[in-house]
């Protein structure tokens, strides 16, 4: 029953994968829609293109085909046809039948060493995030104590705590009921104070709760920023995920320009502050933009960049004064004092910010020889999101009111925040892996299987004949079982993984090299056939359970440990050992059984 | 097949081989040091492969010409392989697209297997952790085997399990071979492979102590050793079988994984033979310490 489970969900690992192309716009705003479904359907039909599938999937559509020819005739034909509105990837869909879908049957998924790809490992700066969140906080309170009338003679920061000198008691003492009454957010206290009212010194850092709540936020927020980038690439099931407690990973199947790729994901900045011209700017200090919402409208900037994305630490929506909706954005202490210089005496000036995106255009040109091919250029597209007056000296936290309803407002505040990183990242591990490498790995692998499982097959028949036959049967169910157990909780194939399949071939006839030496003794102290099958069975159990579960400890600290592909090697270790067990016990019992069970047995050779 | 080997009889010979072999790997290790791969030591790699093959030495004199320090440019696999591996403290992440670019202007054919780039933080934690689930995991198998055994057998376990796995990191000191991520788990899959063995020798060693009435402690491991030889022999067969089928046909990326528990594979199943049993006979195992607390020896054991 069990091996037939382990045959179904190995079952989809049987179908070829099948050619097929994923299109989107490459608006990332806009969802694939009956319309594009349509107007592929045309484009190919009129193409000699024998037999595709098209389908509208979730936010795209996918087109399956039956040859890697008709794959690359349609892309070519779409691209051509749709230039730079959609984008066209090259993917490979599994086949599995509907069937087998609907019960949760999916194939193996492959990793980077595998499939070929990049895979980049970052790493989020959470000092730096602090530093920036101290230095907003500095400001802060620097505000309420002039409000209150607190005097303070000295206020600095660290880098890790602000500090701040007072002269009088009085004011120590006033500057700490101010900070107190702040001091409390949902997760706990904010700031943690180290008093020394011998000198009037009030230290403030951040609490473990506080330092966390920043952290996760920057953390989410980079995630949110990359897994738009990565959208741009155009590049089919990326993963995008944080890992620990500030890195995030990035893996992009099949692409293979790791530069390029690169680039996109690690840009830094892609806002722009800057203040609105005034008539009298020389033309040669002034730009015109259009404006993202409509292309019609433009305005004039100047060419100064007064703050850019990179300095943008947060931004969110609220209400002011009125209830209207505003988008309040907080930057670092670097962009607060490059914008306080920029406004002042430029009070009444409007200023704007621009989002800016990396685009590619297509055109069809004609080559050397005649032949009509698709050019590419990247270029930059800047647009205006915002222009608004400037109303008084701004630092590191100011607001944007006068933004249209709510709607509008929260869609400034996620473009502000698509085109900021709450903290900078770098790149702390990167592995690309070309295709040639990862089919070769597949080779390899799926060849040392098969040698080492005939090779294992054909030693165990020659040393234990009938129960050699017996014990393969349960080595070749347990490698169904593998499989299908692997393809059913989705875990990731990698070739340290084929290592730990391989080597459970190996290890995994020793449960029945334990229970037929066993057999073995039972019969040499003159027990009948039958009795020391059934002794042999239940005597190497416990020896068989000991064994294993040691194993398994080693097999899940590895786990625990390892990264990427030596979890693979991990994961296939651990099942194979609770499979091996399984059919190694229980299936080789019945296969021998079958043969030895009805008869009643004179003469038993092990 | 029987086997009647007097195994205790050099049970002392044994015991000063392991003891050599032990310390010879601890001073390689102290003095020579690992050498670590690109996982735990941090840096760039670069493997191309080239339409033709090509002097290496003129890769490296492109190399310098770059301003590049402190690489190695060495075949990988078959002539037209190369491998470029460059040390870098910086961590900077775009040396391998860099390198790429260079050769490629010299040599346009060139295709690109792969980059890796591990930064030295990561570098480093990777050791920390590698050291620290070592530890864990012997620390784990000690506690279940003294859980199932005694204390004695857990003890003898984990020593067996750390001569095992200071002897294969004293010969990759040796020779000098790639210490990385793979082999890192290949050791650890020697720990549960070797325990293994070790178990099954144990678990006979205690039955036949509870059977065997009237022979001495001797007789009785050599018994038991000579028990389970057959099946000893032929489980590490089986899975050498397996591994040299890994290690030859598998790939250079997989080579010192299959390295690892090839020689695991050889050192575990004498380390089950010897070491244990001699750890064993040291503390003076007895017929008292295998005295059954309670006749149906608890719930684990009666599972069919």
């Amino acid at each position: 029953m069990v091996l037939l489970i382990g045959i179904l969900y190995s079952l989809p690992n049987l179908y070829p994968a099948k050619p097929s192309i994923q299109a989107t716009y490459a608006n990332s705003a806009l969802a694939a829609d009956q319309n594009l479904y349509d107007r592929i359907e045309n484009i190919l039909d009129s193409a000699e293109i024998d037999d595709f599938n098209i389908a509208l999937i979730d936010n795209n559509i996918a087109v399956n085909f039956n040859s890697l020819d008709d794959q690359l005739k349609g892309k070519s034909l779409l691209e051509r046809a749709f230039l730079d509105e959609v984008i066209i990837a090259l993917n490979l869909q599994p086949s599995t039948p509907e069937w087998l879908k609907n019960i949760g049957g999916s194939p193996l998924r492959l990793g980077l060493d595998l499939s070929g790809g990049v895979h980049f490992l970052l790493e989020v700066d959470i000092e730096n995030a602090v530093a920036n969140r101290l230095e907003s906080a500095l400001n802060e309170f620097r505000k309420k104590f002039r409000e209150d009338r607190v005097r303070y003679v000295k206020s600095v920061n660290t880098g890790s705590a602000i500090i701040f000198n007072f002269d009088s008691n009085d004011d120590y003492g006033n500057a700490i009921n101010i900070i107190n009454k702040d001091n409390l957010a949902p997760s706990g206290i904010i700031y943690d104070l180290a008093l020394d009212p011998i000198n009037n010194e009030i230290g403030i850092s951040f609490s473990r709760e506080a330092i966390k709540d920043i952290r996760d936020y920057a953390v989410g927020q980079n995630l949110m920023t990359l897994r738009n980038r990565v959208n741009e690439l155009g590049v089919s099931e990326p993963i995008v995920q944080r890992q620990g407690s500030d890195r995030i990973v990035v893996q992009l199947p099949g692409v293979q320009d790791t530069t390029a790729a690169k680039k996109i994901i690690g840009k830094t900045a892609n806002l722009e502050f800057r203040m609105e011209a005034t008539p009298t700017t020389s033309r040669l200090r002034k730009e015109t933009f259009e404006f993202k919402a409509s292309e019609f409208t433009t305005a004039e900037l100047e060419r100064t960049v007064v703050v850019s994305g990179d300095s943008v630490t947060n931004a969110s929506t609220g209400f002011d004064e009125n209830g209207f909706p505003q988008v309040n954005i907080t930057l670092d202490m670097q962009g607060g004092r490059s914008l306080q210089k920029a406004t002042t005496g430029n009070i009444g000036r409007r200023l704007g910010v621009l989002f800016v995106e990396q685009k590619t255009r297509s055109e069809i040109v004609k080559n050397d020889s005649g032949e009509e091919i698709i050019e590419q250029t990247q270029y930059v597209e800047k647009k205006i999101i915002s222009l608004a007056t400037v109303q008084a000296v701004l630092g590191t936290s100011f607001r944007i009111t006068g933004v249209g309803n709510t709607q509008e407002a929260s869609e400034l505040a996620l473009l502000l925040r698509a085109g900021a990183l709450a903290a900078p990242m770098k790149f702390v591990e990167e592995r690309t892996v070309g295709p040639s490498l990862g089919k070769e790995n597949i080779q390899l692998g799926v060849r040392s299987i098969i040698i080492g499982l005939v090779a294992v097959v054909l030693f165990m028949l020659f040393y234990y004949r009938w129960f050699g036959f017996a014990a393969n049967l349960a080595l070749i169910s347990n490698l169904i079982l593998i499989t299908g157990f692997m393809s059913l909780i989705g875990a990731t194939l990698t070739l340290p993984g084929i290592a730990g399949i391989v080597l459970t071939v190996g290890m995994a006839v020793d449960a029945n090299v334990l229970i037929f030496s066993r057999i073995r003794e039972e019969l040499g102290t003159g027990t009948s056939p039958q009795e020391a099958i059934k002794e042999g069975f239940s005597k190497a159990f416990t020896t068989i359970f000991d064994a294993n579960i040691t194993t398994l400890i080693a097999a899940i600290v590895l786990y625990a440990i390892g990264t990427g592909p030596v979890k693979g090697f991990a994961i296939t270790l651990s099942i194979g050992i609770l499979t091996s067990m399984f059919t190694a016990i229980l299936g080789t019992r019945a296969v021998v059984n079958l043969m030895y069970g009805q008869r009643n047995l004179k003469e038993l050779k092990v | 097949m029987n086997f009647k080997i007097p195994f205790m009889k050099y049970r002392k010979i044994a015991a000063i081989a392991s003891l050599i072999l032990f310390a010879v790997s601890i001073l390689s290790i102290a003095f020579r040091g690992l050498s670590l791969g690109l996982d735990f030591s941090g840096g760039t790699l670069v493997e191309l492969t080239f339409k033709e093959t090509i002097p290496l030495e003129s890769l490296r004199v492109d190399l310098s010409a770059n301003n590049y320090e402190d690489f190695q440019v060495v075949n990988f696999g078959s002539d037209t392989d190369v491998l470029i591996k460059i040390a870098d403290v910086e961590g900077n992440s775009s040396i391998g697209d860099e390198v790429f670019d260079l050769v490629q202007s010299n040599y346009p054919e060139t295709e690109l297997k792969r980059i890796e780039f591990v930064g030295p933080q990561i570098g480093s934690e990777l050791r920390d952790q590698g050291g620290f689930g070592m530890l864990v995991a012997l620390g784990m198998i000690l506690l279940y085997v003294a859980f199932r055994f005694q204390y004695k057998f857990a003890v003898g376990a984990v020593v067996a399990l750390a001569h095992d796995v200071v002897i294969i990191l004293g010969l990759f000191s040796i020779f000098t071979w790639d210490f990385d991520l793979t082999v890192l788990a290949a050791l650890l899959a020697v720990i549960g492979y070797s325990l293994n063995d070790t178990i099954v020798v144990s678990d006979r060693i205690r039955e036949n102590f509870r059977s065997q009435r009237g022979i001495n402690p001797d007789e009785v491991v050599d018994l038991s050793i000579n028990q389970m030889l057959s099946r000893t022999l032929i489980t590490s067969l089986t899975t050498l079988l397996v591994l040299f089928a890994l290690f030859i046909l598998g790939g250079e990326l997989i080579k010192g994984f299959s390295l690892a528990l090839i020689i695991g594979v050889l050192i575990g199943t004498y380390s089950s033979i010897y070491v244990v049993a001699n750890m064993l006979l040291m503390f003076g195992i007895n017929q008292e310490d295998m005295a059954i607390p309670d006749p149906d020896e608890g719930p684990l054991d009666d599972m069919p």
